[in-house]
């Protein structure tokens, strides 16, 4: 970013002179700072994939997980500050429980992404409040079929074939972007997920992580759950491998 | 007001209110001479009033502990007073993977609370923490929420019985709760009218039997409680389903019949000295 | 036959507490030559069926039945009074009385003691003067002449179709089968009427019994029941299988 600060970049509620908004562009810079996420929309499920960066060696494994749940039909994962995704998962829960006291049936992935993405902008429009620091990747299936979105700390949110979020974001795009999604299946997803995650970490650089992995669809009896753990092993061991190769030929 | 829970007493929709089922006041339409039935004034109508009374009801709900788990029933009617009303309801409902509920009495009381524990086990789904609610969880929530509302003078009306099996201790559990907060649990249940014709039944087949039950068994068991409570009980159906929950999880079957004999009536005469 | 709470609201009014009521579906049907008829076999105490085959077509003469409703107690002693006299009406006539004699006399006592009875009485019955004929005689005590009558709680959820269905000129085995399904139909909607049905075919020839076991009774159209799955599950599987876009 060339112009940074100049007295414009203090409050959300004030625009720059050639029109921005620094405070978001700044919200933006923690999720590229995050590790990475991937989401994979197949044609009989979604997959999330997250790289969850070991700030510490003596973290419990498996605990602290980035993969939530925000109902039985939703996940979520976010990337950037870790407690504004926590939050934004109580949120979350909230509209899903909502909707199902009003209208008795499941909240469609479309009408969370534009609540939630209401609430995203709603924090960019007060000098009291500070943007959330983080884009958030959703997963849903049901009767509408596979479903993914993508959620901007400015409140913007779109729906994609495939998407990644964080820190590897540039790299893992192109990868994403080689995929035959007519062909592929959920299950396979979860192969290339790993791999992709696996492709941008560099152990030289980069910090120890935990691969997540969730998914939703037929496989899961229309549930948001991580994937099992057989698979897991499986997809995580195969992931490791294939970048390893990957990296050893570049 | 009456909270009996005794289902016999729970009287015909809107009566308590003096009207009839059209919204007219009974007293003023019916003038029956000598014989008309006043109705005393209530001296606390202009008080608020939220005790109810049952709408749409289902009858009774019975349950038995067997070798590997629990075994529930009920029928498929919904009553409307003594019409029925519906007749392809489900009063059997599953929570979570482990537990079954099985309701008496108010129907729209029943799927307010199946809409509660649908809720509670969501709410408990997104915690990913890897704990579940199993039948005993089920029950203290639903005794505790059958507490709370009779404390409130605004009882949810209807009787459940909770069964299901811990998937971890293999534990099983066969418990009541009424619109009362009462709580009990025993290895055979029965509500309403299987509390006075099934359970004799059912502690003679269950309770004194001296060998392991097995699921066939039980299924019998259950299916000749059922028929004899067709034969007495004026708000019943010849049409029901049984939940069974075992260790490896809980399963509600397909609606079924019971045979039943008639043949013996057919050269029953009148009343008394009739003969033709 | 049913305790309080069937019929309609004045007749349930009425009833003392305890007392056994016939809350019923019950039925005769003219023909030529004829009249068919029928009843269910449930009796009540409130919702508790203290006898699921009895027989509520009662003898009152050679060619003449009634079919009751309301209190067992009232409708029987009433029953019992009419049929006293007839015997003696045709001991001392030398021959069999009209339908409509027993009519007059079910209405003669059931009107004098409106206050204190709560009995709905169909008599049928043959005579060679008139042929088959129904009569009815409801709560206050009034006499009608109808082709067809139904009554008891159960009636009220057969009108429809009996008014649909009804034409004059049945035979008998179609009065027979319309009998035999208007109180199937009944039965199946009446908490309070149920089990077998009995009718009587009742001709110059004699009155002729006919029997259908509860397990045997008309089916109609009834709703299936589909399996019901936790409610997150339900309406996500609501469309079938998933919809791949």
């Amino acid at each position: 970013m060339s112009s940074i600060g100049t007295g414009y970049d203090l409050s959300a509620s004030t625009y720059s002179p050639d029109g921005r908004i620094f405070q978001i562009e700044y919200a933006n810079k923690a999720v590229e700072n995050a590790g990475t996420v991937i989401g994979i929309r197949t044609k009989d499920g979604v997959i999330l994939a997250a790289q969850k960066l070991l700030d510490s060696k003596l973290l419990v494994s498996g605990t602290a997980k980035r993969i939530l749940t925000a109902d039985m039909h939703i996940g979520m994962a976010s990337a950037g500050l870790r407690a504004d995704g926590k939050h934004l998962q109580t949120r979350a829960r909230e509209e899903c429980k909502n909707y199902r006291d009003n209208y008795m049936s499941p909240i469609p992935l479309k009408h969370l992404s534009d609540r939630l993405g209401s609430y995203l902008n709603a924090y960019t429009l007060y000098s009291s409040v500070r943007p959330f620091g983080i884009s958030t990747v959703i997963s849903s299936c049901d009767k509408n079929g596979p479903q993914l979105y993508a959620i901007e700390p400015s409140g913007l949110y779109w729906g994609y074939q495939a998407t990644a979020i964080g820190k590897g974001k540039q790299l893992a795009q192109t990868e994403l972007e080689k995929l035959n999604f007519d062909e592929l299946s959920m299950r396979q997803a979860v192969f290339e997920a790993a791999r992709i995650i696996h492709l941008v970490h560099d152990p030289t650089k980069d910090k120890g992580f935990e691969l997540e992995i969730s998914w939703i669809g037929k496989d899961s009896q229309y549930k948001h759950v991580h994937v099992p753990a057989q698979l897991y092993d499986e997809a995580n061991e195969l992931g490791k491998t294939q970048a390893e190769s990957g990296r050893m030929q570049e | 007001m009456n909270m009996s829970n005794n289902f016999t007493s729970w009287g015909r929709p809107f009566t308590d209110a003096k009207m009839d089922m059209y919204g007219g006041d009974v007293t003023q339409r019916y003038q029956l001479g000598a014989q008309q039935m006043t109705v005393p004034d209530d001296k606390f109508s202009e008080g608020v009033q939220k005790t109810q009374q049952p709408i749409v009801t289902g009858t009774s709900v019975i349950g038995l502990k067997f070798k590997d788990g629990i075994m529930l029933a009920a029928d498929n009617l919904a009553s409307y007073g003594s019409l029925a009303r519906f007749k392809d309801i489900q009063r059997l409902y599953g929570v979570g993977s482990n537990t079954i509920i099985g309701a008496a009495g108010d129907m729209s009381d029943f799927q307010h609370v199946q809409h509660q524990l649908d809720t509670l086990i969501t709410d408990e789904y997104c915690h990913d923490d890897g704990h579940s609610l199993g039948p005993a969880q089920i029950y203290e929530y639903m005794s505790t929420l059958m507490y709370h509302r009779r404390s409130q003078l605004n009882p949810l009306w209807n009787a459940f019985v909770v069964g299901g099996v811990d998937p971890k201790s293999g534990e099983s559990t066969l418990a009541y709760v009424d619109l009362l907060g009462t709580t009990y649990s025993a290895p055979t249940i029965g509500t309403g009218y299987a509390s006075m014709i099934a359970i004799p039944l059912l502690r003679r087949l269950v309770e004194d039997r001296q060998e392991p039950l097995n699921k066939e068994d039980a299924l019998d068991i259950i299916k000749t409680c059922m028929k004899v409570l067709f034969y007495r009980d004026a708000r019943s159906l010849n049409k029901f389903q049984v939940a069974t929950i075992t260790k490896e999880g809980s399963e509600i079957s397909q609606s079924m019949s019971v045979d039943t004999e008639w043949g013996f009536a057919e050269g029953i005469r009148g009343y008394g000295g009739q003969t033709q | 036959m049913d305790l309080r709470s069937a019929m309609t609201h004045a007749d349930a009014q009425r009833l003392k507490k305890g007392e056994v009521n016939l809350g019923t579906s019950i039925m005769a049907v003219e023909f030529e030559g004829g009249v068919v008829i029928g009843a269910d076999s449930r009796t009540t105490m409130g919702s508790y069926i203290a006898n699921r085959v009895t027989d509520k077509l009662t003898h009152i003469h050679d060619r003449i039945y009634c079919c009751r409703s309301g209190s067992a107690a009232d409708t029987q002693a009433v029953a019992d009074i009419v049929a006293y006299h007839l015997s003696m009406f045709s001991v001392q006539q030398g021959e069999r009385p009209n339908t409509h004699t027993a009519a007059a006399l079910f209405n003669q006592l059931c009107y004098g003691n409106k206050d204190r009875l709560s009995a709905g009485i169909i008599v049928a019955g043959y005579d060679k003067e008139n042929g088959g004929s129904v009569y009815n005689i409801p709560l206050g005590g009034g006499m009608f002449k109808q082709p067809w009558a139904i009554g008891g709680s159960g009636s009220t959820y057969v009108y429809g179709y009996c008014d649909a269905t009804y034409k004059d000129g049945m035979n008998k085995d179609e009065t027979v089968h319309f009998v035999k399904n208007t109180l199937a139909l009944a039965m199946s909607r009446d908490g309070s009427s149920g089990g077998t049905i009995r009718m009587c075919v009742i001709t110059d020839d004699g009155v002729q019994r006919l029997f259908v076991p509860g397990n045997e009774l008309p089916q109609f159209w009834e709703p299936q029941v589909n399996v019901n799955k936790p409610a997150h599950q339900l309406a996500m599987e609501a469309e079938g299988d998933i919809m791949v876009h």
